[in-house]
């Protein structure tokens, strides 16, 4: 007879194991052998053989724990399925329906920015994100990182329990036990008690923190994350003598100077958007900005700008104050001598734009940089116009997050540290190689508590852990770039009953210890004058019409743009007074939710003035040591580490250099012959160049990359790190990323790359110098591009703005139809009843982001492959983003980046191939794909000459792991093995769209439908659209003449379409030269109105 | 100064060497399948291609249960070894018709003693590469009947515009009349192996597949009929399978498919390969069964100039790539030309190809290597890789740089490509052995027409009176039911 006791261990050992995946079935089961419940177990089960059990490994032993094992596993599938009654809504939930999305404003947070998203629900499920119209930070767009987050929640490696040491417990265990510590640190007030965060501007986590000052006067927080605003905040303080947030205006900017800023990089979606107002070439809007760049590594931001210096980070300051010389700040001397000439036409063209010019620094630059731009900016009249200043966001601005960190581990290497408690982000991971909160520091807390959502390096050292929740899950807020603050609402329920920061913080009053997030965030900003403001009559207008709404939805329609113009349209209803000083509370809360922006919460400029004393102040010593310098960046994919475990942005490719699954180092060139980095691949990947023409990098499916040890200011680097040549990388500078070589991360992430938080140094935490040595070794890095030359073909246009103005026929094509001997007039007037799909994509306007191959990735169900696939070159992506080098390989001209996605070919080459009409054309000319037709003969992908078609050669999608079947979009099919699939202008948005416009009896209306790449895009690069419609965007953008059809003389006749890219060149700079491929021209062409018939 | 004898000799060799009878050959050829004891090396060679083909079996199970993936194909090479393997098996297939139905048709008494085997390799091979089209989908299980135009409550068709539906009927019409055509042939020797055999078993399933074939008039008269009406079928076959093959390239647009010279070239490719696979054949059978009287010297270097000729026409088609290549203007075809001759990064294989199939086959001017075995031998197999490799530089250096550079890759096969191919090897030798000791591997009543004693006449005499001839001694020389 089994003993209840007995039963109870069954039960927590069969928790246990079921808490364990795959593999780790057999290692638990190791592990449960010295565990004394193990032990206990079988002990009481086979009492007579208890002696045997401690033997030393028999094969009886043997046997019977792999038939224990085999059982306990087993057991998985006995559960016998709880008693549920299923019942269906009697009435249904108001605004819900099933089938139908709807979307919910919230916002997404990192390093203390809030990015404003729209999260689409089906039947309580998010599945996609989309930007917010309203938020001044997404203004309907967003970035890999906020797509991305969709999988990020859904993803089944996410801790799901809160553990002691590994073990599983209760919240309620939990809590009362840090109550019990909590009670104890009471007598000090809390002397012991520090909170390490990252950044923080949630106003209601700030107002938690404040309020436990009170509480707990002599607690520290201390916010820390590995990519800070510190340098900034120490420049603004040199400069106007208290730190200041920096707010760019880049619409009213005209000329554009960034020192060193990846502004096309992740989580500056507000930006972009702002700057590409200013870039968006028209027939309306043609005086488009100039963007001059300064950088040491390169980045899109270089890529793109007009005129780029490559040079060494330890140039920068120099260089800053000889372009602060240039401009006439007063007081500036540089003892820089080089490219004069550049940076004096460079600081003439922004001279003659005063006020209307900008000078950008990035977070990486040292401080006196940071100081230099705010004298320039302010010395050019730009301050107030396109830079405005405002006090932080953040508390504790004044004090660097790096001094704060400092002070934090003084006081735990002197013991007075008795509980410290970590609310998100990964210190053990991410704190610099000389501040590591490494073992034995963690080991001298008494108490350590950890929130975070996954199991990570600082789980492991902490004695709590607890669950986070993701920002889809919980209520919070958050502030943009510009401090428009968003309230976040959840979802969906936490998928495993995590907490958030707001909780856990809570748990530390004395008073309402449990309460929710909601209410804590309700109850402040109940207390908010923004929210109880009484309404102006405008606000009170719209107020009435989104109350009609009872749900906090914006509207169920197919898309966020088409869900802001029904809200525009609700915002006509008559106006109805608010009832009472209540219901007008309860009103300003929902409308700040349903609008995912807390109307007139963006900061206050604020006045001030640089002072340039700090010019002839005496600057720290410059860390020397070698000829090698090397600079530190957040990876552009998994920034600093905290995505690693997110496989759709593991396999997005690297914008430059299309790496994926790893972390490179970047070296230029030059550097890589005089250092015989990579030199034993194939001689052509520099011959190219050297030619001229552009470069190539290949040697076979991947890069054989030369593995080298590296040391940076005399750290190493623990893994040898793949060496990637890149061009326009500067000279003797290597690039290594953050985010990668990680411990813990989880299946996808554990293991991938090598770690730079190894040798990052709190005295150099963006650039040193190092040093690197062979190891001798090759390995193979994965990319989802070899070949970034064109070949001399005329794929990639980028002209030059004048001579593009001079001569506006200058690309024109030939329409091959017209050499037909069919006739296609009938074939055209197929489709003049009919909808007319297109699509146009603006060179000029795309950065590269990427964000438009994540958000197809989202929208359109498409699998993640794994690096060993994607080394096979059988990566899935329906939208890629082509990058090609040309010009010098010293001094190339470009990158530039071109999306590519399936052209809906009129003459489609893959439809008539198919032998079993799989992929068929559609009335309004899509080139559909019929997956359950599809028998895989890989034909149409063979002639398609964009190569834009994706074959399942294995099973890629995941039918098993049941977070990622809530996580799929229902619209679309899930593709099965040996099935081809592509892109098919997200067909199902039409459809629905279709269907709207079919129940009013009415045409669907421009702009009614956006493809999920369109929707994403933060420069508007993409226009699509019926091209009947005269009136329609695309129809006007087909009448672009820098429009040009890929590959036109296959005659394929494609329905996407793009426009050439434009560099608004300064003819007095002194690498002022013509794109390589500006004078592009058909000969013989007489250039006609209309380029494209179809 | 030449006898008449030595002109005559050297006008019209003979095709049987030795001091044949009607009933010799008969016994000769027969006793392969009836008498003899099997011989050691056939169990031996047997073994071995059984044990090669179960490489195929374990192959097509593991690519069922997986996916294409478990091969080396990738995103712009979406054909790799598949269809390499699927036209090069084809090729081969094309000797055998060839022989049977064109040199028929010519009245090239040559082709008497070879046909057999020739056809039979032909079905073999037919059969080998009918795989590829299948199991290179991503879902045979549906591929193998939506290929095929059935009735279905869904009223779908398949896609007639599409090249591989084509291929479909082309290599399913090319199959089942090569089939026919080679059972048709075989009925009058199963005959006789039915009358000659000692064993129950063996006489009853020869019996059965003789069909009552007692050797009467009529039965030759309607025979004749049969055979000429299918050699007339097989005849446009010949042109028209690996036309029809070819055009799965040359109806694609991709630069290295997109040409019109596939067809023709294709053709003289395939015959050029299957030639190459009937003197593999046929040099070490006619050693092992000692048949060198009825496969003679004069039959090798026929074929040894058969190869020549088509050789030299496959060469030109090399030429003329290349020549289109820079013709053409087009500077994709030009760079395919580039990428393929000298600039990628698979030239290597191009210049093998050319050194297999271009090279190899200049000897074969030269008395000295037509007359060898031992080079004919040699030859042809260096001749068979060639053709395998010239497909190989066809479908992957086309596929590997096409258009837009962004997507170009590089295609390497892996282990269960490897073990695809060379399976189907061993399932290709398997059949053959199973063919030698089950069927007579030369006919014996149409050699029997090549005897001086059938050819009462003199040489002018057509196929249709030796027949005649034939059917008078039969009674004499082999009465049924002996």
């Amino acid at each position: 007879m089994p003993s209840p006791e007995q039963k109870q261990n069954f039960a927590i050992l069969r928790d246990r194991i079921l808490a364990q995946e795959g593999k780790e079935y057999w290692r638990s089961v190791e592990e449960f052998v010295d565990a004394p419940e193990f032990a206990e177990f079988v002990s009481r089960e086979y009492p007579h053989e208890i002696e045997e059990w401690d033997d030393s490994l028999s094969r009886r032993k043997f046997v019977k724990v792999m038939g224990a094992s085999l059982a306990l596993a087993g057991l998985a599938g006995c559960v016998i399925q709880p008693n549920e009654q299923i019942v269906p809504y009697v009435k249904s939930p108001e605004g819900q329906l099933p089938g139908k999305p709807n979307f919910y404003a919230t916002a997404m947070s990192l390093a203390g920015v809030a990015v404003g998203l729209l999260a689409k629900q089906y039947e309580g499920r998010p599945v996609k994100v989309e930007g917010n119209p309203d938020h001044p930070g997404s203004q309907g767009a967003t970035d890999v990182l906020a797509q991305a987050s969709i999988l990020g929640m859904y993803d089944p490696d996410r801790s799901q329990e809160v553990t002691y040491r590994g073990n599983s417990k209760s919240w309620e265990t939990f809590s009362s036990e840090l109550r019990a510590a909590i009670e104890e640190n009471r007598k000090d007030g809390g002397a012991g008690v520090r909170f390490l965060t990252e950044t923080v501007t949630s106003p209601t986590l700030i107002d938690q923190f404040t309020k436990l000052k009170s509480e707990l006067p002599n607690s520290k927080w201390v916010q820390y994350e590995p990519v800070n605003k510190d340098n900034a905040m120490a420049g603004a303080k040199m400069a106007f003598g208290s730190p200041v947030q920096t707010i760019y205006k880049f619409d009213k900017a005209e000329r554009i100077l960034s020192l060193d800023c990846d502004l096309f990089s992740s989580f500056n979606v507000g930006y972009i958007k702002d700057y590409a107002k200013g870039r968006n070439y028209s027939e309306e809007h043609k005086e488009i900005n100039r963007l001059y760049c300064v950088e040491s590594t390169i980045t899109i931001t270089g890529a793109k700008a007009d005129h780029r210096l490559g040079v060494k980070p330890s140039q920068m300051p120099e260089i800053a104050k000889a372009i602060a010389k240039a401009v006439g700040v007063a007081g500036a001397t540089s003892s820089y001598t080089e490219n004069a000439a550049w940076i004096a036409a460079m600081a003439k063209d922004l001279v003659e734009h005063r006020g209307k010019s900008l000078v950008v620094v990035g977070d990486n630059q040292p401080p006196i940089v940071h100081a230099i731009a705010h004298a320039i900016n302010g010395t050019l009249g730009n301050a107030g116009q396109t830079v405005v200043y405002a006090d932080p966001f953040s508390p504790n601005s004044d004090k660097l997050q790096l001094d704060q960190l400092r002070e934090l581990i003084t006081e735990i290497d002197g013991g007075q540290v008795k509980m410290l408690v970590i609310l998100d982000g990964n210190p053990v991971y991410t704190t610099p190689a000389d501040l590591k909160l490494d073992v034995p520091r963690m080991n001298k807390i008494p108490m350590r508590v950890h929130l975070g959502s996954y199991s990570d390096e600082t789980a492991e050292l902490c004695h709590w852990h607890v669950h986070g929740k993701h920002y889809l899950e919980g209520w919070s807020d958050g502030r943009a770039y510009d401090g428009t603050a968003t309230i976040c609402q959840p979802l969906i329920l936490p998928l495993y009953d995590g907490k958030n920061a707001h909780e856990v913080v809570q748990l530390f009053f004395r008073e309402n210890f449990d309460k929710k997030d909601y209410d804590i965030v309700r109850a402040y900003w109940s207390a908010q004058s923004a929210l109880t403001a009484r309404p102006t009559a405008a606000a009170a207008t719209a107020t009435a019409g989104n109350t009609a709404h009872a749900a906090n939805a914006v509207t169920s329609t197919s898309n966020p743009v088409a869900a802001k113009s029904a809200r525009a349209a609700n915002t006509a209803a008559p106006a109805a007074a608010p009832a009472s000083a209540a219901s007008s509370l309860e009103d300003s809360w929902r409308r700040a939710i349903h609008n995912g922006v807390v109307a007139n919460t963006a900061a206050t400029p604020k006045s001030v003035t640089a002072n340039t004393a700090f010019l002839n102040q005496p600057q720290p010593a410059k860390p020397s040591g070698g000829d090698l310098e090397i600079s530190i960046l957040p990876d552009p994919c998994v920034y600093d580490g905290r995505f690693t475990n997110n496989g759709w942005l593991q396999e997005l490719p690297n914008p430059l250099n299309k790496v994926t699954w790893e972390n490179v180092a970047l070296v230029s060139p030059r550097t890589a012959e005089r250092l015989k980095i990579n030199l034993g691949n194939d001689k052509r990947e520099f011959s190219g160049g050297a030619r001229g023409t552009a470069f190539i990098n290949t040697r076979g499916t991947n890069m054989a990359s030369d593995l080298m040890t590296l040391t940076y200011q005399g750290g190493k680097i623990e893994k040898p790190v793949p060496m990637w040549i890149t061009p326009g990388q500067p000279d003797d500078v290597i690039t290594i990323f953050m985010g990668y070589g990680r411990t813990r991360a989880g299946r996808i992430g554990t293991g991938l790359g090598y770690n730079a938080f190894d040798v990052r140094r709190s005295d150099a935490m963006d650039h040193g110098f190092g040093s690197i040595a062979a190891t001798g070794e090759q390995g193979n890095v994965v990319s989802t591009q070899i070949h970034f030359n064109m070949e001399g073909r005329d794929i990639l246009r980028v002209w030059d703005l004048e001579e593009f103005e001079k001569n506006p026929m200058m690309g024109h094509q030939h329409n091959e139809i017209d050499k037909s001997m069919y006739p296609h007039e009938q074939h055209e007037a197929v489709y003049e009843k009919n909808n007319k799909w297109g699509m146009t994509i603006d060179l000029n306007s795309c950065v590269g982001c990427n964000a438009c191959v994540l958000a197809c990735q989202s929208e359109n169900n498409i699998p993640v492959v794994g690096k060993e696939q994607v080394e096979r070159h059988r990566m899935m992506h329906w939208l890629r983003v082509d990058t090609y080098f040309a010009g010098d390989i010293d001094k190339p001209d470009g990158p530039s980046f071109q999306p590519v996605l399936c052209q809906q070919c009129e003459q489609a080459p893959c439809e008539v191939v198919c032998p079993v009409h799989a992929t068929v054309h559609s009335a309004e000319g899509l080139n559909d794909m019929v997956y359950n037709r599809c028998v895989g003969t890989r034909y149409c992908s063979n002639n398609c000459p964009y190569k834009v078609r994706r074959f399942n050669f294995l099973l890629y999608q995941d039918w098993n792991t049941p977070q990622y079947k809530l996580m799929r979009n229902p619209e679309v099919t899930i593709r099965s093995r040996g099935v081809m699939e592509k892109c098919t202008y997200c067909t199902q948005r039409i459809a629905q769209a279709r269907i709207e416009a079919e129940k009013d009896a009415r045409p669907i209306r421009d702009g009614e439908i956006v493809t999920a790449c369109q929707a994403v895009c933060p420069t508007d690069a993409i226009t699509f659209g019926d091209m009947h419609d005269k009136e329609s965007a695309v129809a006007k953008t087909k009448k672009d003449h820098r429009g040009y059809n890929l590959l036109n003389e296959l005659n394929t006749q494609p329905r996407t379409t793009y426009l050439a890219g434009l560099r608004n060149l300064n003819k007095e700079m002194p690498d002022f030269k013509l794109p390589v491929n500006n004078a592009r021209r058909e000969d013989g062409v007489e250039p006609g109105p209309e380029g494209n018939k179809y | 100064m030449q006898t008449d004898k030595e002109l005559e000799q050297k006008l019209h060799p003979a095709m049987v060497e030795g001091d044949h009878t009607f009933g010799s050959v008969s016994d000769k050829i027969g006793d392969v399948t009836l008498k003899k004891r099997t011989p050691f090396h056939w169990f031996i060679g047997f073994a071995i291609a059984f044990m090669i083909a179960q490489l195929l079996l374990f192959t097509t199970m593991w690519l069922l249960a997986n996916g294409i993936g478990i091969w080396g194909n990738n995103q712009p090479v979406g054909w790799a070894f598949d269809i390499i393997n699927f036209v090069w098996w084809i090729g081969i297939g094309h000797a055998g018709t060839l022989i049977s139905a064109i040199l028929l048709l010519l009245n090239q008494k040559w082709r008497t003693s070879i046909n057999r085997f020739a056809e039979a390799m032909t079905l073999f091979a037919v059969a080998c590469a009918a795989m590829f089209p299948l199991l290179h989908t991503g879902r045979p299980w549906l591929a193998a009947y939506w290929l095929f135009p059935y009735p279905n409550t869904m009223g779908i068709w398949p896609q007639f515009r599409s090249p591989l539906i084509w291929d479909v009927f082309a290599v399913s019409t090319y199959a089942t009349v090569s089939l026919l055509f080679w059972y048709v042939g075989l009925i009058p020797d199963f005959a006789t192996l039915r009358d000659r055999a000692k064993n129950k078993f063996f006489k009853f399933m020869y019996a059965i597949l003789s069909w009552g074939w007692r050797g009467s008039a009529r039965h030759w008269h309607r025979y004749e009929l049969a055979y000429l009406i299918l050699a007339g079928l097989s005849t446009p076959l010949v042109l028209s399978v690996h036309s029809i093959v070819s055009l799965d390239f040359s109806v694609a647009q991709i630069p290295g498919w997109h040409a019109t010279i596939f067809p023709p070239y294709f053709v003289a490719g395939a015959i050029f390969a299957g030639f190459a696979m009937v003197l593999i054949l046929c040099i070490p059978l006619r050693h092992w069964y000692r048949m060198q009287d009825f496969i003679t010297h004069t039959h090798l270097i026929y074929m040894g100039k058969v190869m020549l000729a088509t050789g030299l026409i496959v060469v030109y088609g090399y030429a003329m790539e290349a020549f289109f290549g820079w013709y053409s203007g087009s500077q994709y075809e030009y760079f395919m030309i580039k990428n393929r001759i000298w600039e990628g990064p698979y030239w290597f294989f191009y210049w093998l190809l050319i050194f297999c199939n271009g090279i190899s086959i200049q000897f074969l001017w030269f008395k000295r290597f037509r007359e060898s075995e031992f080079w004919l031998f040699v030859i042809s197999i260096i001749v068979s890789l060639g053709m395998w490799l010239e497909r190989f530089v066809i479908i992957v250096t086309s596929l590997n740089r096409d258009f837009l550079p962004s997507s170009w890759a590089m295609y390497s096969p892996r282990i269960f490509d490897l073990t695809m191919f060379i399976g189907t090897i061993g399932f290709f030798f398997t059949l053959i052995y199973l063919f030698v000791r089950f069927v007579p591997i030369i006919s014996i009543f149409e050699v029997r027409t090549l005897l001086p004693d059938a050819n009462v006449h003199g040489h002018q005499q057509d196929f249709d009176e030796s027949v005649l001839e034939i059917e008078y001694t039969y009674d004499k020389t082999d009465p049924p039911n002996q």
